[in-house]
């Protein structure tokens, strides 16, 4: 239930870790910002549906691990977990090509 | 339809919250519990700010007739934001114990304090993921 971050193993960790994680949350913010604005601006170009999509969800895809990463301290986690989460990002994206699949009939041959 | 300059503000009201949050456990850790105070009383503000721009959001669309029932994107809009928006309110109740019963137990067994804020922060940052990605894929797409 512990991670590497929890408070118990913390404890003797001194104020000088914790700065360095502070100056990264700014840092993550920042980007977040920028980010959003880059999303935002993009979707103004009102670029072609297929690109437009995945433009979108990969910015959103890279706020998302800013925020799992750094706020949630994913990166600091043992690999295993890394591992189960890659795992479900796998069957998801398989979950969503699934319908897609189905509807464009021939999809896969020209 | 949907209005893109409020739901902009909305995420980056959510963004602020989160970093908030985080900051509110990393004074925690520093043991520095008024600070702890002050970036949680933060959180909870920025999801109340959250809370009222959806708040006029919705009440627009009211007004314009534009309900669930009127499309299926509306229906769908409306299921996820208010889901969403749900998520929010029970989030904001747990940091609300928090920052003020829950935290006498700052007192008493601080390691445990921080391990319980950390885990409401967990919550809260989900929130803000799934926001991050209804966002573009709601107002945006």
């Amino acid at each position: 239930m512990t991670s590497d971050h929890s408070a118990a193993s913390m404890a003797s960790d001194h104020a000088v870790d914790i700065d360095k994680h502070v100056r990264i949350y700014i840092t993550v913010f920042v980007a977040l910002m920028v980010l959003t604005i880059v999303t935002v601006t993009v979707s103004r170009f009102h670029l072609p549906v297929p690109i437009a999509v995945t433009v979108a969800l990969m910015v959103a895809t890279i706020k998302g691990s800013l925020v799992a990463c750094y706020f949630m301290h994913l990166i600091s986690e043992k690999k295993l977990i890394f591992a189960v989460l890659a795992l479900t990002a796998a069957f998801f994206v398989a979950l969503m090509v699934l319908p897609v699949v189905t509807v464009h009939d021939g999809f896969w041959v020209h | 339809m949907l209005n893109v300059p409020l739901a902009t503000l909305n995420t980056i009201v959510l963004i602020s919250s989160s970093v908030t949050m985080v900051m509110a456990w990393a004074s925690l850790m520093r043991r520095r519990f008024e600070t702890y105070r002050v970036y949680m009383g933060l959180t909870i503000l920025c999801g109340l700010a959250f809370l009222v721009i959806k708040y006029f959001e919705y009440s627009a669309h009211f007004h314009e007739g534009a309900l669930p029932s009127t499309n299926n994107f509306l229906a769908i809009y409306f299921t996820l934001t208010g889901l969403h928006g749900l998520h929010v309110i029970g989030g904001m109740v747990v940091n609300a114990y928090f920052w003020g019963p829950g935290a006498k137990l700052w007192k008493t067994n601080p390691v445990w304090f921080t391990n319980r804020v950390e885990h409401a922060g967990l919550f809260w940052h989900f929130v803000d993921l799934v926001w991050i990605f209804l966002f573009p894929t709601l107002y945006l797409l």
